[in-house]
């Protein structure tokens, strides 16, 4: 999406090359180009026109510069202004200075996935900042809430309110904030019941809440996919309630996650934390660089760049890189390769991280990889002698029917190894020549072993 | 469910999230020429309401060609842009048809997490108990915590009983059991839960397709439906669940849940132009009464605010 916003915007601009400043008129076209693209990120309307405003002050008068298109020139406005309304570069902490226990306030709507937050949260007080922590369920409304937050608080090594009947929500909050004082808590997480920010009643109730309890943070719990509604949302509980804090959920999901930029702008706010798995680990701070490519369709590559250093042993890696440029890369590098490709999650997640990669993902998604197989392979190659995984053209029929019955798959599956092993070895070759530039253009075709096939192909 | 209580809780669900629009529409429309400016706001008013630009730009295109420059009330462009998106609406509007000769109809609710799965299930299991039928529930989503509870509590609440397996179980065989338990006691309708699952997560799909592929051994024609539960809030995103979740598992028909906010789930329209899937039920409340018939007037009425 952002390579064809700069595409477009490069049509747009063709006709100026080398006529100086940017003009009112040239800029009003090229901005027409970049409203579509928030609103099909799902940025709300308002804001978007917020934006474009903001845009074309800093671009009419702009220079164009002799070394890139003007828009190019456009484009790295908008990135910039993109990353400064969302907060700008780095993380916002979450506040913890108040006299214990800190209450910590969860809102939002329905289904937002304020509870799963509460869980995710409470791991991370108590495993990164060894704070001790309190979950308690607020929520009276929804079958088994309560509960939820309680099983959730268990896996999490988090104590949880004990569930008492027949209490309304205000009155939980004060139990749990008594509780907190008494016995020593440092941290008190308040999960809520979701509710409509027209629900006037349940807003009222949520006000209560906060006046009884009075929250360090109120954090509005926002699903990534949220759309234009997002300003109503946060218009509703920062009058209600005034929230201090925003959570993304859901941003594993392949949404274009525009709701952040209206949810800072209309709430002033800033998003502190995003969900990006099911897990309860799956929480982690919220990077504005790398959302603001994420907006405008151009990936996350410091997010890649961070998973992978997080989980890849750096050595390893340089040394497959060596063995790669050299031609030297064997099964055993392989499968060494694989082990980090499984530790660093699934590969449409890793692929959809990098730019421009709109075209590779289609392609992805077609062929829908799984790392599964890559664990299976992996297992073929463990089964293998050392002289086979350096060497693996003495592997014959007799050796593919030993490999196979030691790791559990058939002599097909090791076949299909080898080949793609070939395949691979192949594309490394034709990688060195492509070059980076190569890879984009051609996309994944250019690099793919055919071996790795589509999951719903029988394996 | 009353025939006039639903019309009117249906208009009172919709008219709240759509008061701002029509207040847009009201300012905007008063006795004016419909010229350029005029569509363009209109457009925007559509863009608001999550239609997305290509479809707010198709359905804004229609209105050029045939009232451009003409004067018009607010009122009048109310009632034609609500027939313009309730004739896109139109052909997708089917209730969900339970085949009593199934015994039971198998339908296998799936969506991304949150959306109003389980919610949904409870109140199909109302409406189903109130027109004399035995639904029966499957606890499918082994996975989140408290889900079973969850389910089990929608059970007492319809008086439907709810078949559940240990915590973790395998979704697809205890999907088997459940079949073989309802065709055994005679149910009319089979409402499987599932665990809410992202689309783009090719693992979880799979779990979704051997849930099927399991419960075919038993009945080669199950399950009858496949229910996509959609949440109204969501934007532009909704399309690619559809596509993902359609390829994978079929999906034979939506449910749009939260229309009682204030989003307008004009991402319904999007999609009723991009796939034709029909749309069965709107969700409009938390309770167990709170789900309506899909109709397609009302619907584009309350979208315009009419
Ligand atoms: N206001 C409103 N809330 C709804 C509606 N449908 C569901 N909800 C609420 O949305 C939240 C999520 O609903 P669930 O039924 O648990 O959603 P689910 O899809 O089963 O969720 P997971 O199983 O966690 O993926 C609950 O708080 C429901 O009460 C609706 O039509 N209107
Ligand atoms: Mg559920």
């Amino acid at each position: 999406m952002f390579e064809a916003l700069s595409d477009k915007l490069g049509g747009v601009f063709d006709r100026l090359r080398g006529r100086g400043a940017l003009s009112e008129a040239d800029v009003n076209e090229a901005l027409r180009e970049v409203r579509l693209a928030l609103l099909d990120a799902d940025v709300a309307l308002p804001v978007v026109r917020e934006f474009v405003a903001k845009v074309r002050e800093r671009a009419v008068g702009t220079e164009v510069l002799d070394s890139v298109s003007p828009g190019q020139q456009v484009v790295k406005i908008v990135n910039d202004v993109m990353i400064e309304q969302l907060g700008g570069a780095g993380a916002v902490p979450l506040n913890l200075t108040a006299v214990p226990p800190v209450p910590i306030l969860m809102v939002g709507l329905q289904g937002s996935g304020k509870t799963t937050t509460a869980g995710k949260l409470g791991l991370r007080l108590r495993e990164r900042l060894r704070r001790k922590v309190l979950l308690a369920s607020l929520d009276t409304q929804r079958p088994a809430a309560q509960l939820q937050l309680a099983q959730l608080a268990e896996r999490a090594g988090v104590p949880s309110l004990p569930i008492v009947a027949g209490q309304t929500p205000v009155e939980i909050a004060r139990r749990a904030m008594d509780t907190g004082r008494r016995e020593g808590f440092d941290i008190v997480i308040l999960d809520t019941a979701g509710r409509l920010s027209i629900n006037q009643e349940l807003m009222a109730e949520v006000t209560e809440i906060r006046a009884a309890t009075n929250p360090v943070e109120t954090l509005l719990v926002v699903d990534a996919m949220t759309g234009q509604d997002a300003v109503n949302t946060a218009k509703a509980f920062n009058e209600a309630v005034g929230v201090t804090g925003i959570v993304m959920t859901r941003m594993d999901g392949d949404a274009r996650g525009g709701a952040a930029l209206s949810m800072r702008a209309i709430t002033g706010a800033p998003i502190k934390l995003t969900g990006i798995s099911e897990k309860l680990d799956g929480l982690e701070d919220f990077h504005p660089e790398r959302v603001a490519g994420r907006i405008l369709g151009m990936g996350d590559i410091v997010g890649l760049v961070e998973k992978a250093s997080e989980t890849v042993d750096q050595e390893e890696a340089e040394k497959l890189a060596r063995k790669m440029a050299k031609g030297q890369f064997d099964l055993e590098d392989y499968a060494k390769q694989l082990k980090q490709i499984t530790k660093m999650g699934s590969l449409s997640g890793i692929l959809g991280m990098l730019p421009g990669v709109g075209k590779i993902k289609a392609q992805l998604e077609d062929a829908n990889l799984d790392t599964s197989i890559l664990k299976r392979q992996g297992a073929i190659i463990s089964s293998m002698t050392p002289k086979e995984r350096r060497a693996p053209d003495i592997i014959k029929a007799s050796r593919k029917k030993r490999i196979a019955s030691g790791s559990g798959t058939s002599v097909q599956e090791v076949n299909r190894l080898l080949k793609q092993f070939d395949d691979m070895s192949t594309m490394m070759k034709r990688m060195n020549k492509l070059g980076q530039k190569g890879l984009m253009r051609h996309g994944l075709s250019a690099i793919m072993p055919k071996g790795m096939a589509p999951r719903n192909r029988p394996y | 469910m009353a025939l006039g209580g639903f019309f009117g809780r249906l208009k009172q669900g919709l008219s709240r999230s759509t008061q701002k629009l029509t207040e847009g529409i009201t300012t905007v429309f008063k006795k004016r020429r419909l010229d350029d400016e005029a569509l363009e706001e209109l457009e925007e008013l559509l863009i608001s309401a999550d239609l997305g630009t290509e479809v707010a730009a198709r359905v804004i295109d229609t209105f050029r060609r045939t009232r451009f420059g003409t004067e018009v009330t607010d009122e009048e462009i109310k009632t034609a842009l609500a027939e313009e998106v309730s004739a896109i609406l139109t052909p997708v509007a089917h209730p969900l048809v339970i085949d009593h000769a199934r015994k039971p109809h198998v339908v296998l609710v799936v969506g991304v997490n949150g959306t109003g799965k389980t919610t949904t299930i409870g109140k199909m299991a109302q409406l189903y108990r109130e027109q004399g039928m035995r639904p029966v529930l499957v606890a499918g989503d082994t996975f989140r915590a408290a889900a079973v509870e969850q389910l089990q509590i929608w059970g007492q609440r319809t008086d439907a009983p709810v078949i559940a397996g240990p915590p973790n179980a395998d979704a697809a065989g205890l999907a088997f059991q459940a079949l073989t338990q309802a065709k055994a006691e005679g149910a009319d309708v089979l409402l499987i839960d599932t665990a809410g699952r992202l689309h783009n997560r090719s693992v979880l799909m799979e779990e979704l397709k051997k849930i099927i592929r399991v419960i075919r051994k038993q009945d080669p024609e199950a399950p009858h439906s496949v229910l996509l539960v959609l949440d109204a809030t969501t934007g532009q995103n909704a399309i690619q669940q559809v596509r993902v979740f359609r390829e994978m598992v079929d999906v034979t028909g939506l449910v749009v849940t939260k229309l009682d906010g204030s989003a307008r789930g004009g991402i319904v329209v999007a999609l009723a132009q991009e796939f034709g899937l029909p749309v069965h039920a709107v969700g409009v409340g938390e309770q167990a009464g709170d789900l309506r018939p899909f109709d397609a007037g009302d619907f584009a009425r309350g979208l315009v605010g009419t």
